[in-house]
């Protein structure tokens, strides 16, 4: 059961926040007041009157849009097409052609009226994320709609179009709008938010105001005291571990990504890696695990070469990798969760080997890393597919932290990962760096870096601006991440 | 504008009455599983099917002229012809009551009574091969059309090897089958191999393979060294008999082959589920960004895979030669390769489903055969039938919508928590 005996009310002009972590029923509640979902119980009111939505068309009737987390627009379409469809204006009879200028004039209008710059022209698919949500949002507002529910809008969005878009929704309910904000980050909840309703396991578990503390929103959702800090003691560095020196790769396009990286992480240490995302952090990884091919330099692991091996190899040197898009790279969704906890292992003992697979080995330590790892899952035979972000990120991390390392690499580890899962897969970074390993950490999320690291390092259009301790003020780190040193730092790496 | 939305669920239930066993078992079979699904499409396809056989029979339809004055005259026309048809059908596959009484009272032999049934698994065997082999390469996210161009080099290098050597029995059966075996695999690598380095997609390059396999089995069988020399038409010299697949001889064509497809369906079952080359498949088949990310080399698993897929496609090819056709000839391989995509779609691509699958489409094939000669219904209805099942297992939705099954989910067969 996704929701159960839930009860909500949304006044005129204010953002209700709807916090809960991934799994708790957030968006099956809105699916249901978005008529894609039909309650099995209960009624929506809309304006005093009872309403029954068949599918989203009635929900827009009755005045309630919806932004989904995973937008819904057509990549090849203008934006001005994106916007009209399903609400398609069309000359000379129904089969006539579509009036383009109309739609266009509609988006123009509406953009205009909200502040929501839009280029009805551009194709969605050139457009960044952020523009995306913001042609999403004008889709929905050209419905005229009086309600907005955002799912998760947040998840996708850099920190900067983070800040345009709470400034979007403040505006909007000073027109006179309603927004249900979907969430679980904090801050954002705090940022904005006139009342918040914290959701656990499909039910209301209490209702809180914007100035409640961070802690107290956190112990809500995860129904125990959470810690928000990264709980650890003074790293004792060791030994050079991976050393890379001079790299040079490019990106999927051909485009220089990785532009001269000289880094060095030792054993027993988290590096972090901050920066605005695009910025060649992903290349650098990829390239380090043998994802990606180098363009030029060195990487060496404990004086080892890393560039003539492959990624087989790499894993069984004794590196551990998170990718940064889990579902893209970390699991295969039909896979149960056993075969992925042994995606990288299921040809070496005790698995199995290079012939056949020990499917009692692979089930019994399934069993024992679930109970390990906290995994929550009926059974280690169900597909990893149908688990909670959260629990698909500790899949891979189970994974990855099952055999010794000599390095180990997390890319966004806590990406789409719930309160309780952020505090849990920390520790493990936490507890995999005191057993003296190096560990290289890559997060777009500022404080994520901040809170891991022991160093960290700045990239800025593929090149280390600078490697700084994680006292930095904010403000500087800030200022590195958009490029600008100040004439200092250059030379401390 | 206010808005309250209230959407309310009773708490579990305490099971106060169990269900049954049986009501689960009911409520699971009319769901929307597979199995259920794949019943009712074939149901549909022979509903349809019996349509057609109505419709293309003028005695019958002349019934239907006067309609409204006798309903029944019509009505028991078609009844009779379509159940005639099908009983035919039925018969040819998998045998005539009264061929099994004439056994038993003496007047007949048990070779007559078995024929049908002999005669489907002899056209199942070389179709249990080629579906493995789209089967298992679907299964690794490959589309291999190629069955059909591996099938053929697989008759011809087990043709060739089996009047060539003049090898002692058994050795020269292996040698044969073995031969089959690496043609279609060289067959399936070639693909494989292009697709790993160059991207080249499979689908494109194994049907081009596909004229290829069919234009040089043509000119083969009419070169010196290879053509019967006492024939002026393109056929082959006969193979050996060491090297043929045994059999009952006689009415009974069935041989070793059928044997063998059922333990090549074990053995796939087994690599597909319980081998380290089988994960490799499934992961590149289900995420092959993931399986790259975990180390698996895609590229090589690619290759692999086709070259394992041709070998089962070439073994099917070799199972025609070496147990019914005896020789080459420029069609010797029929149309098992284009068939063996039918029958994996049929059996989900999983390997004891699509050795099912073979023996309907064999059953179909060996009962359209009597219906043709004693109903005079025209063999294509089979293949009508064949593709009508096919049509409907494509079109779940269809199946779904026709006899209102449950989603499966509502059922209680799996459960999804919603994302939140």
């Amino acid at each position: 059961m996704a929701n159960d005996h839930i009860d909500i009310t949304v006044e005129p002009g204010e953002v209700h926040a709807l916090l809960g972590e991934n799994g708790a029923g957030k968006s099956t509640l809105m699916n249901q007041l978005y008529g894609l979902l039909q309650p099995d119980e209960g009624q929506i009111v809309v304006d005093d009157e009872p309403k029954v939505f068949r599918s989203p068309r009635d929900a827009i009737a009755a005045g309630i849009g919806m932004v989904h987390q995973h937008f819904m627009l057509v990549p090849v379409f203008t934006v001005a097409e994106n916007i009209a469809l399903g609400a398609e204006e069309v000359r000379g009879g129904p089969l006539g052609w579509l009036d383009r200028r109309r739609a266009r004039r509609d988006v123009l209008e509406t953009s205009k009226k909200f502040g929501l710059p839009v280029d009805p022209d551009a194709l969605v698919e050139d457009l960044p994320v952020g523009a995306q949500q913001r042609v999403e949002i004008v889709k929905a507002l050209t419905r005229d709609v009086d309600l907005l529910i955002l799912d998760e809008p947040t998840a996708v969005l850099t920190p900067q179009e983070t800040e345009e878009l709470l400034a979007v929704m403040r505006s909007l309910t000073e027109m006179g709008k309603s927004i249900v904000f979907i969430t679980h980050k904090l801050k954002e909840v705090k940022a904005i938010a006139d009342r918040i309703t914290v959701v656990r396991r499909g039910a209301i578990v209490g209702t809180a105001s914007p100035d409640t503390s961070e802690e107290e929103l956190a112990a809500l959702m995860v129904g125990r005291a959470v810690s928000l800090e990264v709980d650890k003691a003074p790293a004792e560095p060791g030994r050079d571990v991976l050393k890379i020196s001079g790299l040079v790769a490019d990106d999927d396009r051909g485009v220089r990504a990785v532009d001269g990286v000289d880094l060095v992480v030792r054993a027993g240490e988290v590096l972090g890696i901050a920066g605005v995302q695009g910025n060649g952090q992903t290349e650098l990884v990829e390239a380090v695990m043998g994802l990606r091919e180098v363009r030029a330099g060195t990487i060496e692991l404990d004086g080892e070469s890393l560039g003539a091996m492959n990624t087989k190899q790499i894993l069984r040197a004794g590196v551990g990798y998170i990718p940064e898009d889990r579902s893209h790279d970390g699991v295969v969704k039909e896979f149960s969760v056993a075969e992925n906890l042994v995606l990288d292992m299921y040809d070496r003992e005790p698995f199995g080997n290079a012939f056949r697979l020990n499917t009692a080995k692979v089930a019994s330590s399934a069993k024992e890393r679930i109970a390990q790892f906290d995994i929550r899952c009926q059974t280690p035979e169900t597909p990893v597919g149908t688990l909670s972000g959260g629990n698909q990120q500790k899949v891979v991390v189970a994974r990855e932290m099952s055999r010794p390392l000599r390095l180990f690499i997390a890319s966004q580890p806590t990406r789409g990962v719930d309160v309780g899962s952020i505090e849990f897969i920390h520790g493990q970074i936490i507890h995999e760096r005191d057993q003296g390993t190096a560990v290289l950490v890559v997060s777009s999320e500022l404080d994520e870096v901040v809170g891991l690291a022991d160093r960290v390092a700045v990239m800025y259009r593929g090149r280390v601006l600078a490697i700084v301790s994680p006292d930095t003020p904010r403000e500087e780190l800030g200022l590195l991440m958009a490029g600008i040193t100040g004439g200092r730092n250059e030379e401390k790496k | 504008m206010t808005a309250a939305a209230t959407t309310e669920k009773k708490p579990d239930e305490q099971p106060a009455d169990r269900e049954t066993f049986f009501g689960v078992f009911l409520r699971n079979l009319w769901s929307a599983n597979s199995v259920t699904v794949t019943a009712l499409s074939i149901v549909l396809a022979v509903i349809i099917g019996g349509l057609l056989i109505i419709v293309s029979d003028a005695d019958v339809l002349a019934k239907f002229a006067y309609f409204t004055a006798r309903p029944s005259d019509a009505l028991t026309a078609s009844g009779d012809l379509v159940g005639s048809a099908y009983s035919d059908l039925l018969k040819g596959a998998f045998g005539d009551p009264e061929a099994f009484s004439a056994w038993f009272n003496g007047t007949g032999t048990w070779q007559e009574a078995f024929a049908p049934i002999s005669e489907t698994l002899t056209y199942a065997a070389p179709l249990v091969f080629t579906g493995l082999s789209v089967a298992l390469a679907f299964r690794g996210g490959l589309f291999n059309i190629g069955a059909q161009g591996q099938a053929v080099i697989g008759c011809i290098t087990a043709g060739v090897a089996g009047f060539a050597f003049g090898l002692p029995p058994v050795i020269a059966l292996l040698v044969a089958l073995l031969f089959g075996a690496l043609g279609g695999a060289l067959w399936g690598f070639f693909p494989g191999y292009l697709k790993a380095r160059t991207g080249a997609h499979e689908v494109i390059t194994t049907i081009m393979l596909n004229y290829t396999a069919t234009l040089l089995l043509s000119w083969l069988v009419l070169q010196s060294g290879v053509q019967d020399p006492n024939r002026t038409d393109a056929i082959s010299k006969t193979v050996h008999e060491a090297a043929k697949l045994p059999s009952f001889g006689g009415v009974l064509r069935v041989h070793l082959g059928i044997v063998f497809a059922v333990a090549a369906t074990a053995g796939v079952a087994w690599l597909l589920n319980r081998s380290a080359f089988g994960f490799e498949v499934r992961a590149v088949g289900a995420n092959p960004h993931a399986a790259k990310t975990a180390g698996i080399g895609v590229a090589r698993t690619y290759a692999m895979l086709m070259a394992v897929a041709g070998a089962l496609a070439g073994l099917g090819g070799a199972t025609q030669v070496l147990g019914t056709a005896y020789a080459l000839t420029p069609s010797v391989a029929g149309n098992i390769g284009f068939d063996g995509l039918l029958v994996a779609l049929l059996g989900r691509n999983k390997p004891w489903g699509t050795l099912f699958a073979a023996l309907l489409f064999g059953a179909l094939r060996a009962g359209g055969n009597r219906m043709q000669s004693y109903t005079g219904i025209s063999l294509e209805l089979v293949t009508v039938l064949q593709a009508l099942i096919v049509i409907f297992i494509a079109a779940p939705a269809l199946v779904k919508a026709i006899f209102r099954l449950r989603a499966a989910r509502a059922a209680g067969l799996s459960v999804t928590p919603a994302k939140g």
